[in-house]
């Protein structure tokens, strides 16, 4: 029998994050950091709402971009949040989570053999969804020292003739970076004389701390025409299992993704979209709620890094730290394994999001006060065990 | 200030003051400060704890009663409510638009008593018309809380 497989598909490597699970899995009562989604139940009014369509019938596929009144109340929002200004008709898909949004984004806009920057540490589909649409992934390693924010010389560096497209990722997954708005007018500089484009992956935007709303690149000058938002709601509502994100963009980029969207999948899932609408209309004080708790946590956290010596960059944004465990010359996995033989607490080794990531673990705060209060506890214990030696 | 500081102390009075500084990223002294002219002021009114008693064993009875009164002249509601709170075992009395006027409620050892309650005490009142008595039979969430279910992370351990 001939090789029934794919190289391109072969050749990519199974997620670090798949490895650790696995591991996890085996062990009983181990407590974990290391979800990437809300604790929150969705909000009882969404959930409703998508009850209440079932009850109607609406069981029918939607048109490809999505609903019409979803896309409707997803611009109205994003005016009324982020200031953006995106026409519901042309210029908005809805999409299976905001990770089909990456791949089609990323297929619709490359070619073979152009190159894709993807600054790491970062969300681990971004990598794949580039080599799967023939693009060449080029990382930008984002350092420590900048707080995980992607600066302008980082940007320059990496940009070739080949060069397409840049993926954005802030606020982040699994830093908790975010870029505020000197930031983003520092690298729009670049990426418009360098004439690329951008697709900014917004997903956690409703979740920053810094007093200020989180802004869009698209909202910079100049931006918006070479720019694809993806954002959803799986993070800002807790609505993970619903899989429905959407992108804004221009017509010219947005029309072809609908295409290619119209093909893989037909449209999302209508129950999801009929939910998804309350969210949209009736969800920003959900929402708030939910930040207000997570910040709550993260200051917690942050308190008990620094009462402990932990060093850690203070992140404003998702519901993630990321501390930095060189000091105990240990790599990234040797120290997440030993910790979860040793305490029974599961964390992510800061390698799963790129080679970058190494000396960090993601500890993830979508966890309930009691919860992270034992977590740290056996934190606590496991560090100084370490520093005794 | 004081919004964050209720919201979070509503669910859990006891929480350790310097943690709730960390938590609001606030200093802790602002907080005792606060939290003490909210008492003075009499916006916060106690600290109560709340208690399943179902899970004790010990033998307890609610119940809720719909009132309906002729409120005095020149008094209002004012007089017959005064009447029913003082009773001990009466916990709330609340005035409600609609079909009646007062809903009291009621924690009391037996059906027995707390029926003894409403036709030797609340009843003979002389403003009271009519009563309805509505007894608790199980309670599945009180004070935003959950009584009868266990929270349970369903979600996978690990995730990206």
């Amino acid at each position: 029998m001939r090789n029934p497989l794919a190289d391109k598909v072969v050749d990519i490597k199974p997620s670090g994050i798949r490895k650790f699970f696995d591991i996890v899995s085996e062990m009983k009562d181990a407590i974990s950091l290391g979800v990437g989604e809300p604790d929150f139940d969705t909000p009882w009014h969404i959930r409703d709402e998508g009850i209440y369509s079932l009850e109607k019938g609406r069981t029918f596929y939607t048109s490809n971009a999505g609903l019409k009144e979803l896309k409707v109340e997803i611009c109205r929002y994003l005016k009324r949040r982020m200031n953006l200004t995106y026409d519901p008709d042309q210029e908005t898909i809805v999409t299976v989570g905001g990770s089909e949004a990456i791949d089609i984004g990323l297929r619709a806009m490359v070619n073979p053999g152009e190159e894709v920057l993807i600054p790491q540490p970062s969300y681990v589909s971004y990598e794949p969804c580039a080599l799967l649409a023939d693009a060449k992934p080029v990382i930008i390693d984002l350092k420590a020292e900048n707080e995980f924010r992607l600066t302008a010389e980082e940007l320059l560096e990496h940009i070739t003739d080949q060069t397409k497209v840049l993926i954005l990722p802030f606020p982040n997954n699994p830093t908790g970076a975010i870029m505020e708005r000197g930031d983003l007018e520092a690298i729009a500089k670049v990426i418009i004389e360098k004439d690329i484009f951008v697709i900014s992956d917004e997903i956690y935007a409703e979740l920053t701390y810094k007093g200020e709303r989180h802004i869009s690149i698209a909202e910079i000058p100049g931006m918006r025409e070479r720019t694809i938002v993806i954002n959803g709601f799986s993070k800002a509502y807790a609505m993970t299992g619903w899989r429905l994100g959407y992108a804004c963009g221009p017509e010219l980029i947005i029309e072809q993704m609908i295409k290619i969207h119209q093909f893989a999948i037909m449209c999302a899932p209508t129950t999801s979209q009929y939910a998804a609408v309350a969210a949209v209309r009736d969800g920003d004080e959900d929402v708030a709620e939910m930040r207000e708790a997570y910040n709550r946590r993260r200051r917690y956290l942050m308190h008990a890094f620094r009462s402990m010596g932990l060093k850690c960059f203070e992140p404003y944004g998702a519901f993630y730290v990321f501390p930095c465990i060189k000091e105990f010359g240990m790599t990234s996995e040797e120290f997440a394994t030993r910790f979860l033989e040793e305490e029974k607490v599961a964390v992510v080794p800061g390698t799963a999001f790129g080679g970058c990531g190494e000396g960090y673990l993601r500890i993830s705060y979508a966890y309930s006060l009691e919860n992270l209060k034992i977590a740290i506890e056996r934190l606590e214990a496991f560090i100084r065990r370490l520093r005794k030696k | 200030m004081r919004e964050q500081i209720l919201t979070i102390i509503e669910k859990n009075s006891r929480i350790d003051m310097s943690e709730l500084a960390v938590l609001l990223g606030m200093e802790e002294i602002d907080i005792i400060n606060e939290i003490a002219a909210m008492e003075k002021e009499g916006l916060i009114c106690g600290y109560h704890t709340l208690i399943d008693w179902d899970k004790t064993g010990i033998e307890k009875v609610s119940a809720l009663i719909e009132v309906k009164v002729t409120p005095k002249r020149g008094q209002g509601f004012e007089h017959i409510a005064e009447r029913i709170y003082k009773y001990p075992e009466v916990s709330a009395v609340y005035l409600i638009s609609g079909s009646y006027d007062l809903l009291v409620t009621l924690d009391g050892k037996s059906l027995r008593e707390v029926s003894k309650f409403v036709s030797d005490k609340l009843s003979p009142l002389e403003s009271v018309l009519s009563t309805a008595t509505h007894f608790i039979l199980k309670k599945y969430k009180d004070h935003g809380t959950i009584l009868t279910k266990k929270y349970e992370d369903k979600r996978e351990l690990i995730t990206p």
